[in-house]
């Protein structure tokens, strides 16, 4: 099989080129050796559409989320506004990300500091490439029976009320989607909001991760399914800490879409 | 006799409406120690007043005690009617001044008030029951100890009294109609039920009754509406303003902090021409005091019934850590409270109220946000004090700090190299 060549908006630039659509890879998915592996996925996806789309490549950097969170507002908005610099240089019109503290920073904060953008998540478009029938899936096949349950990100369903496109997704797939007690409006935070990604968790009883984790289990799905890579560190640590990480996969709808397409 | 009544009457509602006239300036100067919020008006607000206030959509989320909440709710504003009688019958001193009026339909109507009496008795003895005998636990969390229970218990059985006292009332003077010495107008569908209780009764014994009731019912009521506005139960005005006021923007949108704006284009080199914000001299950035918050933080914190909604679905909570959104709220009135009596000196919300400890513990989930029925946003204090601990104490965790460097050096809150950040591209197939 060929290599997949990733366009940068710089080089499209450079042939006085535009992409359709920006994917924002985030720092997770730039990064953490494992949401590299949905970047990929996301990105096979993508050429197989032959979406015109590009990357920053380099020229991306953290989008202050993190910092803005944990208090440090001076950072996050030497962030956001170089960000934003690069944006407007190039003219971007249209972002996609796989991450929702970049989805939710990009779409909602930047505005106020003079990027204003239409910004999907990585599930809006998928359901989108589904629904126009340029993801076509095969259904049947091996995703038949597969218990799979969705968690909720609190960056995109509470956050931003994206609730339908990840499930209308994962129904697609032809699996049997089971829902946790608490999900949509009500979903538990995987614990790693709000920058406690980056520390330790404060002193308690129980790490939050474990309790989701818990309950995930508990549907008795087979497979977690994600848009968030801190849910998915969260998540597969806490099914790991319950030793269940043999029988039960944390995956990121992308990889589930791109497996069900063979890519 | 009736002029002696009319004037005690008049002094009595005189004294009450001075009192809490004065208590809800005190509550309007407090709230505005905090920073102006830019609210704009928007149809939406009023959407979300009718739905969440007046409708009180978000409360069915747990429908049992929203069924007995609404029971409450009902019945307090329909005898609210009762009561403007009774105020007309005290000023005039008339008695009973609607029942001419209202010929045939006036038993029915205190009979309907009656139902409604009882609806409220039996919806007020499920929440002792639920409070004081199942414990649920939202409500005996580490803060609701001593005076919020009692706080609690107290308004359930004022409520649960002024009740009884309507139906006394009625049932006394639907023997003294029987007996010619009141104006007749007809069988009460409830009270007619407790009569036996008070045959025994001399006319002079059940006319003592019958106005002791009737001036219990009326100093109740208004000593009542006095207490709230100094009790968690002021959220039965403060649920107005507060869905009014109510944010409109997507949760996960932070507030923007133009001061800041103002310093970083500086240190970009962007230009600032035409900036309006830079910062005032001694601007604090962030939160350690009431005064920081913003108006809205403020009120919220009035319109707060400390119903734990918002810390029983914590995630922090939930497994444990310090953090109650709940007791950040309390921590928020009781500190804006204690500045509107003067004292100033030595204390402070960040600090002697809410620990950082607390601040740290929040994953800026927005369940707390979600579950309040009546748009209160714990979380916008919390981070206004993590924006004070980062921003003018340096003071945050080691970790954080560190994760600000890799930011600041490697443009990722990890540390690693930037020009790694495209290494993903290669080789995918």
């Amino acid at each position: 099989m060929a290599e997949i060549h990733i366009p940068t908006v710089a080089e499209l630039a450079s042939r006085g080129e535009s992409p359709d659509i920006l994917f924002w890879v985030g720092c997770a998915g730039s990064f953490d050796e494992r949401y590299k592996r949905v970047t990929q996925a996301f990105v096979k996806i993508l050429d197989k559409v032959a979406m015109n789309y590009a990357v920053l490549g380099t020229e991306e950097t953290c989008t202050g989320d993190p910092a803005r969170r944990a208090g440090n507002e001076f950072l996050f908005q030497m962030q956001a506004l170089s960000n934003i610099q690069v944006l407007n240089g190039y003219g971007i019109k249209k972002i996609v990300t796989a991450c929702p503290h970049c989805f939710n920073t990009i779409k909602n904060e930047y505005p106020d500091l003079g990027g204003t953008y239409e910004v999907v998540h990585h599930s809006e478009l998928l359901q989108q490439l589904i629904n126009e029938g340029r993801v076509t899936l095969k259904g049947g096949g091996e995703f038949s029976g597969r218990k799979i349950t969705y968690h909720d990100s609190c960056y995109l369903g509470r956050a931003n009320d994206v609730y339908e496109a990840p499930r209308r997704v994962l129904e697609a797939l032809d699996a049997e989607l089971v829902e946790m007690k608490r999900s949509r409006a009500n979903g538990l935070c995987c614990g790693a909001g709000g920058a406690q990604m980056f520390k330790e968790a404060e002193p308690g009883q129980k790490e939050i991760n474990v309790e989701r984790a818990e309950e995930a289990l508990s549907t008795g799905a087979n497979t977690i399914a994600v848009g968030c890579p801190f849910c998915m560190t969260m998540l597969a640590d806490g099914i790991k800490n319950k030793e269940r990480e043999a029988d039960v996969d944390v995956l990121d709808l992308a990889e589930l879409i791109a497996e069900s397409e063979g890519l | 006799m009736a002029i002696l009544s009319q004037l005690a009457f008049i002094s009595i509602v005189g004294l009450f409406s001075y009192l809490i006239v004065k208590r809800i300036q005190k509550i309007r100067s407090n709230i505005r120690f905090g920073r102006k919020n830019e609210i704009f008006p928007d149809p939406e607000r009023w959407k979300n007043l009718f739905l969440l206030a007046f409708g009180q959509k978000k409360m069915f989320k747990k429908p049992i005690p929203a069924f007995l909440h609404l029971l409450i709710y009902v019945g307090f504003l329909l005898i609210n009617l009762e009561v403007l009688e009774i105020l007309l019958d005290g000023f005039f001193g008339t008695h009973r001044v609607f029942a001419p009026w209202l010929p045939g339909s006036y038993a029915w109507a205190i009979s309907f008030f009656e139902i409604l009496a009882v609806l409220v008795i039996v919806a007020c003895l499920a929440f002792l029951f639920r409070r004081n005998i199942v414990k649920v636990q939202r409500f005996t969390r580490p803060e609701m100890k001593g005076w919020p229970a009692l706080d609690a218990n107290l308004i359930l059985v004022i409520e649960l009294t002024l009740m009884v006292a309507i139906l006394c009332m009625n049932a006394a003077d639907q023997l003294l109609q029987v007996q010619g010495h009141y104006v007749s107008t007809g069988k009460f569908l409830v009270s007619s039920l407790l009569i036996p209780l008070f045959e025994g009764f001399t006319p002079t014994q059940l006319m003592l009754l019958e106005r002791a009731a009737w001036w219990f019912h009326l100093v109740g009521i208004l000593a009542f509406a006095l207490y709230v506005t100094y009790s968690k139960h002021l959220h039965i005005f403060m649920a107005f303003p507060n869905t009014y006021y109510g944010r409109l923007s997507m949760k996960g949108k932070m507030e923007n902090m133009p001061e800041v704006t103002h310093e970083v284009m500086l240190m970009l080199g962007l230009p600032v021409e035409g900036n309006k914000n830079p910062p005032a001299e001694g601007f604090r950035f962030g939160a350690k005091d009431v005064g920081d918050l913003s108006r809205k933080n403020l009120m919220d914190a009035y319109a707060c019934t400390e119903c734990g909604r918002c810390t029983a679905s914590c995630p922090a909570n939930l497994t444990g850590k310090k953090l109650s959104p709940r007791k950040v709220m309390m921590d928020t009135r009781d500190r804006m409270e204690e500045l509107g009596m003067g004292i100033v000196e030595g204390k402070t919300l960040l600090g002697d109220y809410v620990t950082h400890e607390e601040v740290n513990a929040c994953t800026s989930c927005n369940a707390c946000v979600e579950a309040c029925p009546v748009s209160i946003n714990p979380l916008d204090i919390i981070v206004q004090m993590r924006r004070y601990i980062a921003m003018e104490e340096s003071g945050s965790p080691a970790a954080w700090n560190a994760m600000f460097q890799n930011v600041e050096t490697n443009f990722a809150p990890w540390k690693f190299p930037s020009q790694d950040r495209f290494s993903w591209a290669e080789n995918i197939k």
